[in-house]
C-alpha cells in the first residue's frame, strides 16, 4: 500500500492551490455577493487545462488520472465552492458522457471546446418530479423519420444558462411502459427551436454557480443527437453520475479543509479571558475532531479516486465518499462558524459562506439518503433472493 | 536561440526561515520550492523563445530533491533540464556555485543566460556576475524589460533612480528582476509530457570539477547579527517651511 503522492499529481495539488489562492480566493466573496458567474476564472481553469486533465490524450485530455482531478478539485473548492462545482459539473457530467458513451462523430463535435473550458455542457436528469427517483422521469422523446422530438422539463441543472453554455445531455422516455420506462439519453444544443431555459434560481448557496430550469417545446434533434445505446439512458447516466460523486466528495473534502484552515487561523488569533481561544481546550477538540474527520473523508476519497484508476468502477466506494465528504463537511462548517462566534455569522469573513455553500452537498449527485441506500443494497445484494 | 535559465531550489519562503546556529547558514531540510525570484527568469525565456524561435534549458545547482524546481520550470514550457547534485557541492560558496554553474552551461553552449537578480535565501547577488566572468560574456544585470531584435539585445536596467538602457549583442548573462513579466502557471498537459522531456543530472566528476564545494569554500559566514533596529521617524512640524524641508529631504534620498 502506498499513500505517497507522485511527483505529477503533487504538481498537479500545487498548481491548482496556487491559482485559487491567487485567482479564485480574492474574488470569491465579491461573485457570492453579486451571483456573477466566473468566466474569467473559467477561461482560466481552462488556460491550466482543468477540464481536459483526466481524459485520454488521444481524446484531447492531457492523460491525468482520477486522483489528480480530485486534487484539483479540493483545491478550488478550498477557495470557493462555486468554482469548484463549476468545474466538477462540467467534467464529470458535462463531458464524461460524451467520453464514455458518445460516437467518435460526436466526441469530434463537442469535445474541443469543452475540454478547452470554452464552452460548458450541463447534464440533464432531474426533474420537478424526478429527484431521487430519477426512473420517474417524464420527459419523452419520440421518433418521427430522422428526427427524435424531445418534450418535457428538467429542473436545477447546473452549467445550462451561463455565456458560455453550449448544451445540455438530458435524459428523456422513449418507449416502455409504466414501471418499466425505456430512457435515452439526448444531446441537445443550446439554440435549437423550443429550447429555453429559466432565470437563475435563488438559492440559499453556490451563487456563483448557474443553475437553470431547462424547457423542452417539440424540440427536434437529429438522429445522431442520440448519445449512447437507446434505451441505455438511465444505465448511463448512473454509471456517469458515479464519477460525479467521488469529485463531489473532493469538492467537500476541500470546503472542510478550509474550514479548518479559517479555524486555526482565527482560533489562534482572537483572545477572550486573557488568552487566544485556541488555548481552550473546547476549541481545539472541535480542530481534532475536524481534522480527523477531514483526513477520513480525503482517504475515502482518494480510495473511490484510486479504483476509477485502476479499472474504472468506484463502485459502493463512490457512495461512501460521497456521503461521508459531505456530511464531515456540513460538519466542519457548522464547528467553523461555532469557533468564529458572532463573526462567524457576518459575511465578512468566508466561513459564513462556506456554511451557506456547504449543505447542498448533502443533496446533489444523490442525497445522503440515496446514497445510504446504494451502500445498503451492495452490503444485502448477496441474500437477496436466496 | 539557446537559452538557458538557471533556477534555484530555496526553502519554501511562507514559512520563516531558520539558521543553523553553528555554521551560521541557512536550514535547508523544511520543503523546498523553486525561487519564486525564478519563476521571472523562466517566463522571460520562454518569452523570447516563443517569439525568436529556439528553447530554454533549465540548470540548476541543487540536492537531488531540486528536481521538483526543474520539473515545475519543465511544466511551465522550458525544453530540458539540467541538475548538477553532488554531496561534494555541499556548503558551496557564490563563486563554487557559479563555476559549477558555467561548466554544465559551457556543455550545453547557450546565447543568453537567465538568473534572477538574486536569490531568495542566499540573496548575495553575485552568482551571475561571476558566471558571466567565467563564461567570458558580458552581464546585463537588473532587467526590467528585454527586447531582442534579431541582433541586438535591448534592455532597460532598473537603477536607484530610474532606468538605464543597454544593448549588448549576444552571448550575455542577464539577471531579471521580479515584475518583469507575469510568469505563467504550468498547464496540466505541462505537467504531464514534463516527465518526457530530456533530464539529466550531472556530477562534479561529469564536468570535470574538483576543488568545488564546501571544502573548497574560499567564503566563511564569520557571524550573523540582527539588523540594526529601525531609527524613529523625523517629525516636521509646520512652521511654514515644512513643505521646503520635505521637499529638500526627498530630494536628498534623491526620490524627487
Ligand atoms: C444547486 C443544485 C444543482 C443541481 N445540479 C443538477 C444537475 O446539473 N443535473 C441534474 O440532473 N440534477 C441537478 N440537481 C438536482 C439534484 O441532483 C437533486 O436535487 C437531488 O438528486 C434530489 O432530488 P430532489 O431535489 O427531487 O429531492 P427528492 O428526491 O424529492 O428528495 C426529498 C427528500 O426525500 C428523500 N428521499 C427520496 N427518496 C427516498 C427514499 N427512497 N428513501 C429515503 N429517503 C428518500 C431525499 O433523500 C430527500 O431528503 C441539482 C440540485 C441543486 C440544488
Ligand atoms: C545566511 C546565509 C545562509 C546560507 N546557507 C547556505 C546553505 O545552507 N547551503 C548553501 O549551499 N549555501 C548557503 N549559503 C550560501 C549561498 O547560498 C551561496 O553563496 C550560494 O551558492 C550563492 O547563492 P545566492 O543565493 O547568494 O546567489 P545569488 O547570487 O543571490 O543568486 C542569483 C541568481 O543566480 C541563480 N543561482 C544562484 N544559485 C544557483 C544554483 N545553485 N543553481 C542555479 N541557479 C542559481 C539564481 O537565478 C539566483 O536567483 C548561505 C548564505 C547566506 C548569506
Amino acid at each position: 500500500m502506498d499513500f505517497e503522492l507522485s511527483s505529477e499529481q503533487l504538481s498537479v495539488r500545487d498548481l491548482c492551490r496556487d491559482f485559487a489562492r491567487n485567482e479564485i480566493a480574492p474574488k470569491a466573496a465579491g461573485f457570492d455577493e453579486t451571483g456573477e458567474f466566473p468566466y474569467a476564472i473559467v477561461a482560466g481553469m481552462g488556460k491550466l487545462g482543468l477540464f481536459a486533465m483526466r481524459f485520454s490524450e488521444s481524446l484531447g485530455g492531457a492523460g491525468g488520472d482520477f486522483l489528480s482531478y480530485c486534487l484539483a478539485i479540493e483545491e478550488i473548492a478550498r477557495a470557493d465552492a462555486s468554482c469548484a462545482i463549476t468545474l466538477a459539473a462540467a467534467v464529470s457530467l458535462g463531458i464524461a458522457p460524451f467520453v464514455e458513451f458518445g460516437t467518435a462523430a460526436q466526441q469530434e463535435r463537442w469535445l474541443p471546446a469543452l475540454l478547452s473550458g470554452e464552452k460548458l455542457w450541463a447534464f440533464g436528469l432531474t426533474e420537478p418530479e424526478a429527484g431521487s427517483d430519477a426512473g420517474g422521469t417524464q420527459s419523452r422523446a419520440s421518433r418521427t423519420g430522422a428526427e427524435w422530438v424531445i418534450n418535457g422539463r428538467k429542473a436545477f441543472i447546473t452549467n445550462a444558462g451561463t455565456n458560455i453554455s453550449a448544451g445540455v445531455t438530458m435524459t428523456a422516455v422513449t418507449g416502455g411502459s409504466e414501471g418499466h420506462k425505456q430512457i435515452s439519453c439526448f444531446a441537445v444544443e443550446r439554440g435549437t427551436p423550443g429550447y429555453t431555459q429559466g432565470p437563475k434560481y435563488r438559492k440559499l448557496g453556490w451563487h456563483a454557480s448557474d443553475t437553470r430550469e431547462l424547457l423542452f417545446d417539440d424540440v427536434r434533434v437529429p438522429a445522431d443527437n442520440l448519445v449512447g445505446e437507446e434505451g441505455g439512458g438511465l444505465r448511463q447516466f448512473l454509471r456517469i453520475l458515479e464519477g460525479g460523486r467521488v469529485g463531489m466528495a473532493a469538492l467537500s473534502v476541500g470546503v472542510a479543509q478550509a474550514c479548518l484552515d479559517a479555524s486555526i487561523e482565527y482560533s489562534t488569533q482572537r483572545r477572550q479571558f486573557g488568552q487566544a481561544i485556541a488555548g481552550f481546550q473546547a476549541t481545539q477538540f472541535k480542530l481534532a475532531d475536524m481534522a480527523t474527520q477531514i483526513e477520513m473523508a480525503r482517504l475515502l476519497t482518494h480510495k473511490a479516486a484510486w479504483l476509477f484508476d485502476h479499472g474504472g468502477k468506484p463502485g459502493v466506494y463512490a457512495s461512501m465518499a460521497k456521503l461521508h465528504a459531505s456530511e464531515v463537511a456540513t460538519a466542519c462548517a457548522g464547528q467553523a462558524v461555532q469557533i468564529h462566534g458572532g463573526y462567524g455569522f457576518m459575511e465578512d469573513l468566508p466561513v459564513a459562506r462556506y456554511y451557506r455553500d456547504v449543505k447542498i452537498n448533502e443533496i446533489g449527485e444523490g442525497t445522503s439518503e440515496v446514497q445510504r441506500i446504494l451502500i445498503a443494497r451492495h452490503l444485502i445484494k448477496r441474500f437477496e433472493g436466496a | 536561440m539557446k537559452i538557458v535559465v538557471c533556477v534555484k531550489q530555496v526553502p519554501d519562503p511562507n514559512t520563516p526561515g531558520q539558521l543553523d546556529p553553528s555554521t551560521h547558514r541557512l536550514r535547508r531540510d523544511g520543503e523546498v520550492v523553486l525561487d519564486p525570484g525564478d519563476e521571472f527568469g523562466i517566463e522571460a525565456g520562454l518569452q523570447l523563445a516563443e517569439a525568436h524561435g529556439g528553447d530554454v534549458t533549465v540548470v540548476s545547482m541543487a540536492p537531488e530533491r531540486g528536481v521538483d524546481a526543474i520539473r515545475k520550470a519543465l511544466a511551465m514550457g522550458a525544453a530540458s533540464g539540467v541538475l548538477i547534485s553532488d554531496p561534494l557541492l555541499e556548503g558551496s560558496d557564490a563563486l563554487s556555485t557559479a563555476r559549477v554553474l558555467a561548466a554544465a552551461i559551457s556543455r550545453e553552449g547557450f546565447d543568453i543566460v537567465i538568473t534572477a537578480t538574486e536569490s531568495t535565501d542566499g540573496y548575495s547577488g553575485v552568482v551571475p556576475q561571476m558566471l558571466a566572468g567565467l563564461l567570458g560574456v558580458p552581464a546585463v544585470t537588473f532587467a526590467k524589460s528585454l527586447k531582442y531584435d534579431g541582433t541586438t539585445l535591448r534592455v532597460l536596467r532598473q537603477t536607484e533612480t530610474g532606468h538605464d538602457r543597454v544593448e549588448t549583442s549576444l552571448p550575455v548573462v542577464v539577471t531579471v528582476t521580479s515584475g518583469i513579466n507575469e510568469p505563467r502557471y504550468p498547464s496540466l498537459r505541462g505537467i504531464m509530457g514534463a516527465k518526457s522531456k530530456p533530464f539529466q543530472t550531472l556530477t562534479t566528476s561529469d564536468l570535470g570539477l574538483t576543488d568545488v564545494g564546501g571544502a573548497h569554500a574560499g567564503e566563511t559566514m564569520v557571524a550573523v547579527v540582527a539588523a540594526e533596529e529601525r531609527q524613529a521617524g523625523e517629525i516636521i512640524e509646520d512652521d511654514g517651511t515644512a513643505a521646503k524641508r520635505i521637499v529638500d529631504f526627498l530630494a536628498e534620498k534623491k526620490v524627487i
